[in-house]
């Protein structure tokens, strides 16, 4: 589940939160602070980064281009409906 | 609200990278805060952004934390022995001139046991891009000292600190004859994308150092903290000095991170200077070897 944006929000993350490993990269580069460890762990036991001020994620993706782990990325608003089209190639 | 903003499908949506790496292989083997995949991450993002033609692509790497990159990365790809990769990427680039070959390896594996391959190379401006992940250590094997080790690190075989004056690499493939040297940080994630952008369109011997954590053994071993103490390190401690003069960027203990490019010139690469030789030698009897390809 996706937290449901607020007006301010200009983008969101997508997470699959059971191969982050916690590296914690994401959550410290963020420029706009809007992410937290999460309070549970995922199967491998880690904590993974949650929305925690989703009006502030402005989707510019700097989560996904830091994380080592290939298991966050950020979304504009504006390019869902481009990226949802675009089919996962094989 | 608008139909965009909210409960859209998000959780269906693929990250982008995903259709670059074998998926059958993820997670990957590196350790939590290890930065060998925000450097893959930054190398599959130029790919992407060039829209490079993947069956133009070679990947050849040595072996290492650092040399599973060939096997995750979904395209031609080759895990040579330790130390070979660049003799391998040598012959896979004159078999085929057509492809673009990229070495990626280790520290410990491109200038330890493969560092006369390396210097040969460079020399010889053989047209490969050379990706070293410099972790100041060989991750693979518990954390020994390695060529690029700064002074007074301590490592599992120089428990009082290492003592071995390390190799200042952007130096080293400068003075060899490198025809594009750069260096970032896997904190530097743009300049770091935009390096691989331009190492993937230069012609000749191009080498990247990114410099990246290896927070389970040179970090542990150091008491320098997690992953990312060493990324906050890189960001505090770094300076760019594009042009710099290579001798100036040899790097100390936790000190300043000189990062840029520091070198973009042109040379002839091999299969260019052996074209022009033979050619003035044997004038219209020689047929130039792997030029003309593309029609
Ligand atoms: C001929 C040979 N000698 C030694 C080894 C052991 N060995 C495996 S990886 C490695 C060094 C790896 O260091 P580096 O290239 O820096 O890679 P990292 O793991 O740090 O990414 C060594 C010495 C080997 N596999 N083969
Ligand atoms: S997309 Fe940008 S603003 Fe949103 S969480 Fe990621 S880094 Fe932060
Ligand atoms: S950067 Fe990736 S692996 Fe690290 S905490 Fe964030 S999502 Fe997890
Ligand atoms: S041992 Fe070091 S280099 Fe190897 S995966 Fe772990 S953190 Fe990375
Ligand atoms: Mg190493």
């Amino acid at each position: 589940m996706v937290d449901e944006p607020t007006k301010k929000a200009k983008g969101t993350i997508i997470l699959n939160k059971e191969i982050c490993k916690g590296c914690s990269f994401c959550i410290d580069f963020c420029p706009t602070h809007c992410l937290e460890f999460s309070k549970d762990f995922n199967r491998k036991g880690y904590h993974y980064p949650v929305l925690a001020r989703p009006e502030d994620c402005t989707g510019c993706d700097l989560c996904g281009l830091y994380c080592p782990d290939y298991a966050i990325f950020g979304v504009k608003f504006k390019d869902l409906e481009k990226l949802a089209q675009k089919a996962p190639a094989a | 609200m608008s139909s965009l903003a909210v409960n859209v499908e998000l959780p269906e949506l693929q990250n982008p990278l995903m259709p670059y790496l074998r998926q059958d292989r993820i997670p990957h083997i590196w350790c939590p805060g290890c930065g060998i995949g925000t450097s893959l991450n930054a190398f599959i993002r130029a790919l992407d952004e060039m829209q490079f033609d993947l069956n133009k692509l070679a990947v050849v790497s040595g072996i290492g934390c650092t040399g599973r990159v060939a096997g995750y990365l979904n395209v031609d790809s080759f895990h040579t022995t330790h130390g070979r990769a660049i003799p391998f990427a040598t012959g896979l680039k004159l078999g085929n001139p057509d492809l673009k070959v990229v070495v990626y390896s280790g520290d410990g594996d491109l200038f330890a046991i493969g560092g006369n391959h390396f210097i040969h190379a460079a020399r010889r401006n053989m047209d490969l891009f050379v990706v070293c992940v410099n972790n100041f250590t060989y991750g693979m094997t518990g954390g020994q000292v390695a060529p690029t080790t700064p002074l007074g690190a301590t490592q599992t075989t120089m428990p009082y600190g290492n003592f071995e004056p390390p190799f200042n690499l952007p130096y080293l493939a400068d003075s060899c004859g490198a025809v594009y040297v750069a260096r970032w940080t896997v904190y530097h994630v743009r300049q770091l994308t935009r390096a691989f952008k331009e190492g993937l369109s230069k012609k000749g011997f191009v080498f990247l150092e990114v410099l990246s954590p290896c927070p389970t053994l040179y970090s542990r071993r150091n008491r320098l903290g997690d992953g990312v103490e060493q990324l906050k390190y890189y960001k505090e401690k770094s300076v760019v000095k594009n042009g710099a003069d290579t001798r100036d960027v040899g790097l100390s203990f936790q000190g300043d991170i000189v990062v840029g490019t520091f070198v973009n010139r042109e040379r002839p690469t091999w299969l260019e200077a052996m074209n022009e030789h033979f050619s003035q030698r044997f004038g219209d009897r020689y047929q130039p070897y792997g030029v003309h390809r593309e029609d």
